[in-house]
């Protein structure tokens, strides 16, 4: 099995395993930031470039340093092969470009968007980004669009991560929507803003890193961490039932799938689940779910279960 | 205890020295109290009273109900529900989300300014008016109708100064 080396940290790892996924095995703050690698779906990667990563040394039988700063998620670990992540100064300049790309057109509209508080780019902005802006030209703007009677397209937010169109790709027998147009002309778009009528559609909206796929069914009720998350399922015919309800008092605001600590989803559920069972007697509540300590979600919540460390 | 000391007369005349000094300076010099409602006494540029809702040149209410306020309060004395602005109401609302209902508890409120650190839309001030008495509980709690200033320029509340005292601390 290959060896690999990150930031003086070896593991060994399966052959053909990624950088990202090496360091995710190790852990802690070498972890790459990733806004469009999604390990549940296929294809995924290779498009924001923030997990950007210096490999120093190639491998054993050929140690010379790769030219570039690589994409670590599509990068295959060699064995011997050593790299530098959030200890070189390179790195971390490379990602606070990417971050300031990546804030080019977006709006900055985190007071009024839902997403605020558990918004990818807004981590990464809060730790890589520049205060100010140096972007002088106008911002692309979009319209709103309603995808079916749940989904709100915001496209002036998207990142052009691609994770919502592969999880269209693969959680439904047909494909709904795509990216059309190239370069700064490119846009998340459905045909003819055809509704999303499948019953997994819901998904987007969680793999979606910034506020672009919104929950209408949620739209403004309340922020993020004014609501208690709360472990839940159901006996679901569709999906795994395994689910998240926001929970304010005794009402259920919003239902989401389980993310994992890099905000991935790794058992996707069904429309029903996430829409239509708001009340309280439709799930059987298992306790809060572990919330990083460090998250807004967290603040001023003062039960064990939301204050652990995940 | 000495024989001075037991019949407590230089004591007694001592305290009267105090109450008559304290009366000649009153009668003669310059009183220490103000005449209050007439007379105001000046409000240290910090002094953190009664909060605003500001609005912006146009009348159109900054705050968007973005939570951060109420994130920010160590009291936990700001509580809001927000509503998407309909169309027609572009004059009432500068953003798209709106305050539907803000309240403060002003029993809970310490006045220590945090939500106006906090408000990335220059929404929230403390201003140097002074929070009312009054018997019943429930009117401590002020609603957007004693928050949100009046938008004809006469009832507009000027918060300049702590406007730059805010974006100094920051």
């Amino acid at each position: 099995m290959p060896k690999v080396t990150i930031d003086g940290k070896s593991i060994e790892v399966e052959e053909g395993t990624t950088i990202l996924n090496a360091a995710r095995q190790i852990g802690g703050e070498l972890v790459p930031p990733a806004m469009c690698y999604y390990s549940t779906l296929k294809g995924s990667g290779g498009k924001c470039r923030t997990c950007l990563v210096k490999v120093t040394k190639g491998s054993d039988r050929d140690p010379r340093p790769m030219p570039k700063l690589m994409a670590s998620c599509q990068t295959m670990v060699m064995d011997g092969m050593e790299v530098a992540s959030a200890t070189d100064e390179s790195v971390t300049n490379a990602r606070a470009a990417v971050t300031e790309f990546l804030l080019i057109n977006h709006p900055l509209d985190c007071p009024i968007c839902d997403q605020a508080g558990e918004c990818h780019l807004q981590d990464l902005a809060f730790e890589h980004g520049k205060s100010n802006t140096r972007f002088e030209f106008e911002r692309r703007t979009f319209e709103k669009i309603d995808i079916g009677p749940y989904i709100k397209l915001h496209m002036t937010r998207c990142i052009m991560c691609w994770r919502c169109v592969y999880t269209a790709q693969q959680l439904t027998p047909e494909r709904v929507h795509g990216i059309i147009g190239r370069g700064d002309h490119a846009e998340i778009s459905t045909y003819i803003e055809k509704s999303v009528e499948s019953e997994f559609s819901g998904n987007v909206i969680d793999v979606c890193p910034v506020g672009a796929l919104t929950d209408r069914t949620f739209r403004f009720k309340s922020r993020v961490w004014f609501l208690n998350p709360m472990d839940a399922h159901r006996d679901c015919p569709t999906c795994s039932g395994k689910a998240v309800v926001w929970m304010y008092g005794g009402d259920i605001y919003r239902v989401t799938a389980r993310k994992d600590k890099y905000g991935e989803v790794h058992d996707f559920i069904c429309n029903t689940c996430r829409f239509e069972k708001k009340d309280k007697n439709d799930w059987i509540v298992e306790g809060p779910r572990a919330i990083d300590q460090h998250s807004v979600i967290s603040q001023n919540h003062y039960d064990q279960g939301s204050i652990t460390v995940v | 205890m000495t024989f001075w000391e037991r019949i407590y007369l230089p004591a007694i005349l001592g305290g009267l020295w105090t109450t008559l000094k304290h009366f000649l300076k009153t009668l003669f010099g310059k009183a220490s109290t103000v005449r209050y409602p007439d007379e105001k006494r000046e409000f240290a540029p910090v002094y953190r009273g009664w909060h605003v809702l500001k609005r912006d040149d146009q009348g159109r209410e900054n705050c968007t109900a973005c939570g951060l306020c109420a994130v920010a309060c160590p009291a936990e004395a700001i509580t809001m529900e927000a509503a998407e602005r309909q169309k027609g109401e572009e004059n009432l609302y500068r953003e798209e989300k709106y305050a539907a209902v803000y309240e403060i508890n002003m029993l809970r409120c310490i006045f220590c300014g945090l939500c106006e650190e906090a408000c990335p839309k220059e929404a929230i001030f403390l201003t140097d008016r002074l929070v009312p008495s009054d018997y019943v509980r429930q009117n401590f709690i002020f609603g957007k109708e004693l928050l949100v200033e009046g938008v004809e320029p006469e009832k507009r509340i000027d918060v300049s100064k702590r406007q730059k005292h805010v974006t100094e601390a920051r």
